[in-house]
């Protein structure tokens, strides 16, 4: 149940004299750099390496959120070099750890772990990291779309048929949000959204694990526009959008994934116009070839991110599918010299 | 950037800036408001639901209201229902919704379907301050504005004494106690029927306005609202008076502050449009003035309110102010009004005017026709529109000829020329004409060699005229290896000009992978529709685009092809054992089905053109014109509703010339067997005792892996196994007949493009509707299992009946050559005229055939890809070679053919 009368997080307030100084950065893909391990379903499964407690018919090939449990130093490791790379908060290993994602899987008991555990290997990364040079780090649960949309029917014929409920999502997305709480989660980040109903329902399960814990923690909102319309998925503009979520009071809104930089400025522009919030964009690395891999360098995404900052449309920025630690180097590097987006336009 | 002003949204948003005056919520998604509405709710209509919220948005409300307390409807599952509708239909969703709802639950459940910010109507301190607090608080954590009513445990407030303390009272525990914003409450202070004769009641209207005056000064950044009809209760039946009184009091209201109500945004009168006199009583009854000729405010509006009943308004007069203007504006309006009445006084003007007739065609048509060229580019004009232009232009053009012709040496200058033909073994050329016109609109010379032409006419016109592009139609799958073929002839003969391929069963993907190899001379393109088509052509045909255009074309396809291929190798196929292992198993044990009321094959007569009619589906008729949606809500639609209501008028008025001259002479056979499933195969019977084997109807099955326990299919599955329980297996074939070709030749051959495609469309969609139609008999009468069925044409649409009837050559059975067994089986050719090319397809084209099943689970599914393994088992089954299968299975192998490989090697 909302209530705004909670303490904020303690983390709150370093986190905000932070992008009060500075844009903020967020990391790159996880999946990006599994992808480079070129595991088999032998190392998803944990053969040879963490047996995983948690048993499933399915095959596991591709469910990278299992790698947390499976393959925790190698996720560990990633954390910590996109940290070093310059990194202040980096997103755990969560994006498919709800209920309802893992079902395709047949991985639904290990929910719980799989957040619980995945903000423990991020912390304990960025606690590596800041012993070696004294810079604060935060972690982001990172609480992805799910693959189901409540706002949408899968059934053209049935458009009235829904394949997942707000109050699955809401169920679901609540089960993840306490992992993540209970495994030291700074910030909840909801991402890549597609249908701002299934966003909702994870506004929701926030305000309901942050009653229970007596605090509210810093909520992070970042939408995707996939097509050329400007619009998401479930049909929004990005005003639209905004107004949809605002009563989240997140600490920043944006954009991230779909079509690269360039194609996400015009989009970015409009919510930097509307929102009264920082605002954070992680683009991909440009646009998938044809064989779904990113060619876009670090300098060049680097460098259509710097005119985020130029023009000053962004707190945060980081990037999203296809970036590696360089390419977070390189828009590090990019921003450094950039004020921060005002929030007294 | 963050004022407190009320920001809603849907897929748009909405904010309350102070320019907005008044915002309009439309009342007639009411169930309590609108009898209409709670009727189409009541009989779960839910499309026309749907039509009444599309017709409030369209007619400007800026939010909708959704009310569905009704005591015979689940309130809440109607409400989780319509929402979830409303979602599907972006030119609704795009306005906020107010969730409307006395029932709390209502409210939460319909809170979790949309995705864009509403309104709560309502809350309010009814049940005391703790349930306020906790309904407030969840329309925060669900990201909503609410309406307050000024309602207390006292009871509803109708003082203005009451409605202030109230609202003061709610605006303190919202702001402080519970962290609302102020700028997303809405207070209620609640509109109650003036003029009830109840002397009491004579202030409500005052007490509303002076408790908006004083909320809007008092609680900062709030707004008013109302529900306005309330107030005109006492004058139900008389609308003119009801809706004076709504624009008198929101005229005053209004002033006072009230920013927000639920009107019906189609019917307000203007204030200042009201009859003075009326205006006058209905003041005073609002503001409870008494009136000057005396009496009191009420007796006087009774009294002069019959008068004012049913007052007719005004009819709109037809508009020809556009006759004055100038002769080359007047061309160009008819030319983008597609308005041929005055065309020819208007071209014979032009022509009087300007030095030389053929000036007329370069100068005042030509730019008209640019005009609608850029019309259609940018999205303004629809498809139908621009054929009905070019009937215009044609019209002018033919005006002019005879003066160029006597000038001799006049002809002009065309921008390029093109050869079109639908391929060999095909009848279909709807599509082809009307991409034909819309390049003929353009300037660009036309070959059109009309329907089955053979590969060698195409190039040898192609070569004779020297034409600068080939276009290609096809609709049924056959058709696309004529086009591959075809392409592969041009490559041999040393073509150097752009292929183009269109129609329904072709795509960008089969172009990129089977066509544009087998040319690699030139480039073979896909054309997505009509409207694609000038862009393609002009890029094609330009000295500077051209190259550019085409190496783009060609890095696409190159990509595409390589996509596939390895999209393909990724796609394993069942084992057609492991397939037909998971078979649907129906239960036959018991399964009895009547008896047809006879065997073999019957002629069907006596059709009644009209009776048809109420049949057509117009969906499929729009989409043919590229007006993409569904009917009848298409005709409504936001950008192209104009269109297809225009298009819409013609096709009627068509229809009644086809049913009142009987244009078409329509033929139908129908067949039923004794028959049962061996195998993936259907065995039919010579007699009931089922001996002697008639015919066997062969099926496939699919092979791709399922999920979730769902079976691989064929349709042999949805028929009783040999010797397990009796079935039969129907067929039919029907057609409008040859007549529409001569019809559609004349309208042609008159320079009348639009009337030629018309008739052609509507013929398809009578056969379409003629097989919906006998269908229908066939279960309640010819094969009655299903003699009570008593489904409307509309509903018959969505398919709720008992049976399917598939088709050769669809998806459930991909395999055309069934047609042959069929037609023999019918004796089709003989009985209504209906003839197989050499490809499988209907001649005439208005003809549909397929198959009857009669079980009630049977249903419509796609074969989707096949093995080797099932081509082999295939052929052997219908005695005939793989290759052969091969051939007319190509779109829907999962591998490369041996023979089709040879050739690529070559």
């Amino acid at each position: 149940m909302h209530n705004f009368k909670l303490p904020d997080s303690p983390a709150l307030a370093k986190l905000a004299k932070a992008a009060a100084e500075r844009i903020v950065i967020l990391d790159g893909a996880m999946g990006t750099q599994i992808q480079r391990l070129g595991l088999g379903e032998d190392d998803f499964r944990g053969r040879g390496g963490q047996r995983c407690l948690h048993l499933s018919d399915h095959p596991q090939q591709g469910n990278n959120d299992l790698l947390t449990l499976t393959q925790p130093a190698a996720i560990e490791e990633i954390h910590y070099s996109f940290a070093k790379a310059g990194a202040d908060i980096v997103e755990t290993n969560t994006f498919s750890s709800t209920t309802i994602a893992q079902a395709d899987y047949g991985m639904e008991a290990a929910v719980h772990d799989l957040n619980a555990e995945g903000a423990r290997i991020a912390r304990r990364s960025m606690d590596r990291a800041s012993a070696e040079d004294g810079r604060s780090r935060w972690v982001a649960g990172a609480v992805g779309p799910t693959n189901r949309t409540a706002s949408m029917s899968p059934d053209v014929n049935d458009p009235g048929y829904r394949a997942v409920t707000f109050d699955d999502l809401r169920q679901a997305y609540g089960q993840q949000v306490r992992g993540l709480i209970a495994g030291g989660a700074d910030l909840i980040l909801i991402e890549t959204i597609f249908d701002t109903l299934n966003a909702k329902a994870a506004i929701f399960s926030c305000f309901e694990a942050f009653a229970e814990l007596g605090q509210r923690l810093p909520i992070m909102i970042s939408g995707t526009i996939t097509d050329a319309s400007g619009r998401t998925l479930s049909g929004q503009t990005p005003t639209a959008f905004w107004h949809s979520v605002r009563h989240a009071r997140p600490w920043s809104v944006g954009l991230n994934c779909a079509l690269g930089a360039s194609a996400m400025r015009p989009h970015l522009a409009e919510l930097s116009a509307v929102a009264d919030t920082l605002t954070c964009a992680y683009p991909n690395a440009g646009l998938p070839n044809a064989f779904g891999e990113y060619d876009e360098g670090p300098d060049d995404t680097a460098r259509q991110i710097e005119v985020f900052a130029r023009e000053g449309l962004v707190n945060v920025v980081g990037g999203c599918c296809g970036t590696t630690p360089d390419h977070i180097r390189a828009i590090a590097d990019a921003v450094a010299d950039h004020a921060p987006r005002s929030l007294h336009v | 950037m963050s004022e407190r002003l009320l920001r809603l949204s849907g897929l748009e948003p909405f904010v309350l800036t102070r320019d907005i005056p008044f915002v309009n919520i439309g009342e007639r998604t009411n169930v309590t408001g609108s009898a209409r509405f709670r009727k189409l709710i009541t009989n779960r209509d839910y499309a026309a639901a749907l039509d009444v919220a599309r017709d409030q948005v369209e007619n400007g409300a800026q939010i909708i209201d959704v009310n569905m307390d009704e005591g015979m409807i689940d309130s809440q599952a109607a409400m989780v229902e319509f929402l979830n509708l409303v979602a599907a239909e972006p030119d609704i969703a795009r306005v906020p919704v107010m969730i409307d709802s006395s029932k709390w639950e209502v409210i939460e459940a319909g809170l979790g379907c949309v995705q864009g910010k509403p309104v709560v109507n309502s809350i309010s301190l009814k049940e005391g301050e703790e349930q306020f607090v906790h309904q407030a608080r969840l329309c925060l954590a669900y990201g909503a504005a609410v309406v307050v009513m000024a309602f207390d445990e006292q009871g509803q407030a109708d003082t203005l004494a009451r409605k202030t303390e109230i609202c003061a009272r709610a605006y303190r525990i919202l702001t402080e106690d519970v962290g609302f914003p102020p700028e997303d409450i809405i207070f209620d202070p609640n509109v109650f029927a003036v003029a009830t004769g109840i002397e009491e009641h004579d202030n409500y209207g005052v007490d509303f306005i002076e408790a908006t005056r004083w909320i809007r000064q008092n609680l900062p950044h709030v707004h008013v609202s109302g529900g306005v009809s309330n107030l005109s209760f006492s004058f139900r039946g008389n609308e003119p008076v009801r809706e004076a009184m709504h624009a008198v009091f929101l005229y005053h209201a209004i002033q006072a502050g009230m920013d927000m109500g639920i009107v019906n945004a189609g019917q307000l009168a203007v204030h200042d449009q009201i009859d003075p006199e009326l205006r006058e009583a209905c003041e005073d009854v609002v503001l409870n003035r008494k009136p000057a000729a005396g009496g009191t405010a009420t007796e006087r509006l009774l009294e002069i309110a019959e008068r004012f009943r049913g007052s007719a308004r005004e009819e709109k007069v037809r508009d020809l102010a556009w006759r004055e203007w100038p002769v080359e504006k007047r061309l160009e309006h008819a030319l983008v009004n597609g308005i041929t009445e005055f065309v020819d006084e208007d071209t014979e003007a032009a022509r009087l005017a300007a030095a030389r007739p053929l000036d007329v065609i370069e100068g005042p048509l030509m730019a008209g026709m640019n005009v609608v060229g850029d019309l259609f580019g940018s999205g303004k004009m629809f498809l139908p529109q621009v054929v009905k232009s070019a009937r215009v232009m044609k019209q002018a053009v033919a005006v002019l000829l005879p003066h160029m012709e006597a000038e001799k040496g006049g002809g002009r200058e065309s921008a390029g020329k093109i050869v079109m033909a639908t391929v060999k073994g095909d009848v279909h050329d709807i599509g082809k004409n009307i991409v034909g016109v819309v390049l003929a609109c353009n300037n660009y010379e036309i070959i059109d060699l009309g329907v089955m032409v053979p590969p060698q006419k195409i190039l040898e016109t192609a070569r004779a005229e020297n034409v600068d592009a080939i276009g290609l139609s096809g609709l049924i799958t056959p058709s696309l290896d004529e086009m591959v073929h075809l392409a592969g002839e041009m490559e041999k003969a040393g073509f150097d000009i752009p292929l183009l391929i269109g129609g329904a069963t072709t795509s960008r993907v089969h172009t990129a992978v089977k066509i544009a190899p087998r040319y690699p001379r030139a480039q073979a393109i896909h054309v997505t529709d009509a409207s694609r088509a000038v862009g393609v052509v002009s890029a094609l045909l330009s000295p500077t685009q051209r190259q550019p255009y085409i190496d783009r074309i060609h890095a696409e396809y190159a990509d595409v092809a390589e996509k596939h291929e390895r999209a393909e190798a990724a796609k394993s196929r069942l084992p057609l054992a492991a397939a037909r292992a998971n078979a649907l198993k129906i239960d036959w044990s018991g399964y009895r089905v009547p008896a047809p009321s006879f065997t073999g094959a019957r002629i069907i007569d006596g059709w009644d053109l009209a009776e048809i009619a109420r049949y057509i589906d117009w969906t499929p008729f729009f989409r043919t014109w590229e007006l993409k949606g569904v009917y009848p809500k298409i005709l409504e639609h936001e950008t192209y509703g104009e269109a297809a209501r225009s298009l819409f008028a013609d096709a009627q008025a068509m229809l009644e010339r086809i049913i009142g001259e009987r244009w078409f002479r329509p033929r139908a056979v129908v067949g039923f067997w004794p028959a049962n499933a061996v195998g993936d195969d259907l065995r039919l019977y010579a007699n009931d005792d089922r001996g002697a084997t008639l015919a066997t109807l062969h099926t496939l099955r699919q092979q791709t892996h399922k999920r979730d326990r769902r079976p691989n299919l064929a349709l042999a599955d949805f028929v009783a196994p040999e010797g397990v329980a009796d079935d039969w297996v129907g067929g039919f074939a029907v057609t409008a007949g040859p007549e529409e070709t001569a019809i559609a030749e004349r309208y042609a051959a008159a320079g009348n493009d639009y009337s030629s495609i018309l008739v052609k469309a509507l013929a398809d969609r009578y056969a379409e509707a003629m097989a919906e139609l006998l269908h229908e008999r066939v279960r309640r009468q010819f094969w009655p299992y299903a003699p009570e069925e008593a489904f409307t044409p509309e509903e018959l649409i969505a398919e709720p009946y008992r049976g399917i009837r598939p088709a050769p050559g669809y998806p459930a059975q991909p395999d055309h050559t069934e047609k042959r067994t069929l037609f023999r089986l019918l004796d089709a050719e003989n009985a209504v005229g209906v003839e197989l090319t050499e490809s499988m397809a209907m001649w005439p084209g208005s003809s549909v055939s397929g198959l009857y099943i009669g079980h009630p689970e049977a249903y419509y599914f796609g074969v989707g890809k096949v093995e080797r393994d099932q081509v082999e088992d295939y052929a052997r089954r219908k005695g005939t070679s793989v290759e052969d299968i091969e051939r007319w299975l190509a779109p829907i192998l999962n591998y490369q053919p041996s023979e089709a490989l040879a050739v690529a090697a070559e």
